[in-house]
């Protein structure tokens, strides 16, 4: 759990620092007359691990274009790297890795020759070092044994992994990465949690949009999310968390009687489900509320608040789950 | 210090450095499976004509007996090197342009409908520098493949046929080492000759976000154009066609060389790539990548 502390040392350590990305009315409508995106005004601090979240469809994808050069926004401004986009393209991107809506990759090509490709793409990058850089980069991602192969044979988590490695080909000052665990497996997973850890470390600022909230929670520092190409909420993911309140969680076989005592001790909102009890945690010492089950012959197994999820904040927020905007 | 001056201060893109996305541009195109086979389909059709020249007059009776056939075809038993043209005569019509319609339709939009176009332009690989690369390459190709029936229609011609001094269509003679430069500088002219439809399948490829359809745009307006160029009754139009003198390579084996034509050809092809080039690159620099 090192890199946790490290990284809640960089939020403390930057978060006065300038922001890295900034957009300001920032809207896309496209031809056909679809509004993807609407005003929406994001900021990204610098040294963050910015979790960017929101249903299928709720102009994620977009807004990344946008923030790449790739689309032309209709109206408002982005700010990457204190330079506008999509004007400075060619000043800003080779200071930004991205992976955007997955991997793609030549598949005739090795997995090692997809890199150089790439690399020879970038005017900035020096060829004397490519050969070396690209190593690095699939060795950071666990692919030095399978470079050779031709990444048509990849599975899916490899291409993954193989677009992770064109985004570190160089130290970048910001990683976007768009879900970048899909299609790993669990031991992946971890392996990219870790290196998004180890960047943010390094000091590079991580924007990452994933709809896994659980790795949004793990990993992020701030959180940011969208629905119906409208920003519903930006900030610390302490502070959003913080905003929705946990839920005390008794598990017993004894549930009626659980139920009944929790009342009787002045706690509201109690819930009784199979052998688990839920109520809205009191302000006073948990520790009375337990001593007084004990006393009233409930067998309690297991005692705690649960805090809220990332999930309970969103439905909070959104009223919704997480479903396909229609 | 500011932002700013970091990010302009540590990027500093030399002008060699921005060659090597063509360096490999051409490795990538010329490892492509499809490219190789193009070259390989190209480099049968002289094999395919010397052979049956050579069956066809192997009972010592010289010529196929007048008319037919493509140009230069009646020559081909006096003298291998005819082959060289009589492959060129053949290929250009239809096999080479159709051969670079393919490339040229696929370069950006095959790149879109696999998504690698948009990892190219956060590299940054850069519109205009990308689009450049990619014409610059399918002229590479069309040089290429125009050399691959060249080559292999003198290899065959040396193996089925005598070698030697030749005969210009005025009636002079010359020496086999000029006719070897003829030939050469034949070669280059149908390559130019290409440069039309390359800048044109490049345009159509801006289009689309699939090299399926791009190519297949891209042919199916080479075969109109072929045909249109065939109705006499649309002869306003013809020479506007980047097909339409094509064939004027033959002039450069008069004695003297006729330039009317083939200068034609040359300024029509400039034409086609500066209209369709400015059309491509209008295209490509504004579109939104979505793919």
């Amino acid at each position: 759990m090192d890199g946790t502390s490290a990284t809640e040392q960089t939020r403390e350590g930057r978060s006065t620092g300038d922001a890295v990305v900034v957009t300001r009315g920032l809207t896309k409508r496209y031809r056909g007359g679809q509004l993807a995106v609407d005003d929406l005004n994001l900021t990204v601090p610098a040294g963050s691990v910015f979790g960017f979240l929101g249903p299928n469809g709720s102009g994620k994808t977009t807004t990344i274009r946008m923030l790449m050069g790739l689309i032309e926004p209709t109206s408002g401004t982005a700010h990457v790297l204190g330079r506008p986009m999509p004007r400075s393209a060619r000043a800003v991107l080779p200071h930004v890795g991205a992976l955007i809506e997955g991997p793609a990759l030549y598949g005739f090509l090795s997995g090692r020759d997809n890199l150089l490709r790439y690399d020879a793409a970038d005017p900035t990058a020096d060829p004397r070092t490519r050969t070396s850089r690209v190593a690095a980069a699939l060795d950071r991602v666990g692919l030095t044994t399978a470079s050779g192969k031709k990444a048509r044979a990849y599975s899916l988590g490899m291409k993954q992994r193989l677009g992770l490695a064109a985004a570190l080909l160089r130290p970048r000052r910001l990683l976007v990465l768009d879900e970048p665990t899909n299609g790993l497996d669990p031991q992946g997973m971890r392996e990219i949690r870790a290196l998004v850890r180890e960047l943010a470390t390094d000091g590079t600022t991580v924007f990452l949009s994933s709809h896994l909230l659980d790795e949004i929670e793990q990993v992020c520092t701030h959180v940011a999310v969208m629905a119906r190409g409208r920003l519903i909420t930006q900030g610390p993911v302490a502070e959003l968390a913080a905003g929705a309140r946990g839920r005390l969680l008794v598990t017993t076989p004894d549930a009626s009687d659980a139920a009944r005592v929790l009342k009787e001790q002045g706690l509201a909102d109690v819930v009784a489900e199979g052998d688990r009890v839920s109520a809205e945690p009191p302000a006073r010492d948990l520790a009375e509320v337990n001593a007084a089950l004990v006393a009233a012959g409930v067998r309690v197994r297991g005692f705690g608040v649960e805090r809220a999820s990332l999930e309970d904040v969103f439905v909070a927020l959104t009223g919704e789950g997480f479903d396909v905007a229609g | 210090m500011s932002r700013a001056e970091t990010v302009s201060a540590s990027v500093q893109p030399r002008p060699l450095w921005t060659l090597g996305l063509f360096r490999d541009e051409l490795r990538t195109t010329f490892r492509r499976w499809r490219t190789l086979a193009l070259l390989g389909v190209l480099a049968a059709v002289p094999v395919l004509v010397g052979t049956a020249v050579r069956i066809e007059t192997g009972d010592g009776s010289s010529g196929g007996g007048g008319g037919g056939g493509p140009a230069f075809v009646s020559q081909i038993t006096n003298n291998g090197l005819f082959l060289v043209f009589t492959a060129l005569a053949a290929t250009l019509p239809f096999f080479l342009p159709m051969a670079v319609g393919v490339v040229a339709g696929d370069a950006v939009a095959g790149e879109a409908g696999s998504g690698t176009l948009r990892y190219l332009l956060v590299a940054p690989a850069g519109r205009t520098r990308l689009l450049l690369t990619k014409y610059a390459t399918v002229m590479v190709f069309c040089l290429a493949a125009t050399l691959v029936v060249a080559v292999s229609a003198l290899a065959v011609g040396a193996l089925l046929f005598p070698l030697g001094d030749l005969t210009t269509i005025s009636g002079t003679r010359i020496t086999f080492g000029e006719g070897l430069v003829r030939a050469l500088l034949i070669a280059l002219v149908v390559a130019a000759s290409l440069l039309g439809v390359a800048a044109l399948g490049l345009f159509v490829s801006t289009l689309t976000d699939s090299g399926i359809a791009a190519m297949a745009t891209t042919v199916g307006l080479l075969i109109t154009v072929q045909i249109l160029d065939q109705i006499p009754q649309l002869h306003v139009l013809h020479p506007y066609l980047f097909s339409h003198h094509w064939l004027s390579f033959a002039d450069l084996m008069r004695e003297p060389v006729h330039w009317e034509d083939l200068t034609k050809n040359l300024g029509l092809q400039v034409l086609y790539a500066a209209v369709f080039g400015s059309a491509a690159w209008a295209r490509f620099t504004t579109r939104d990548v979505t793919a």
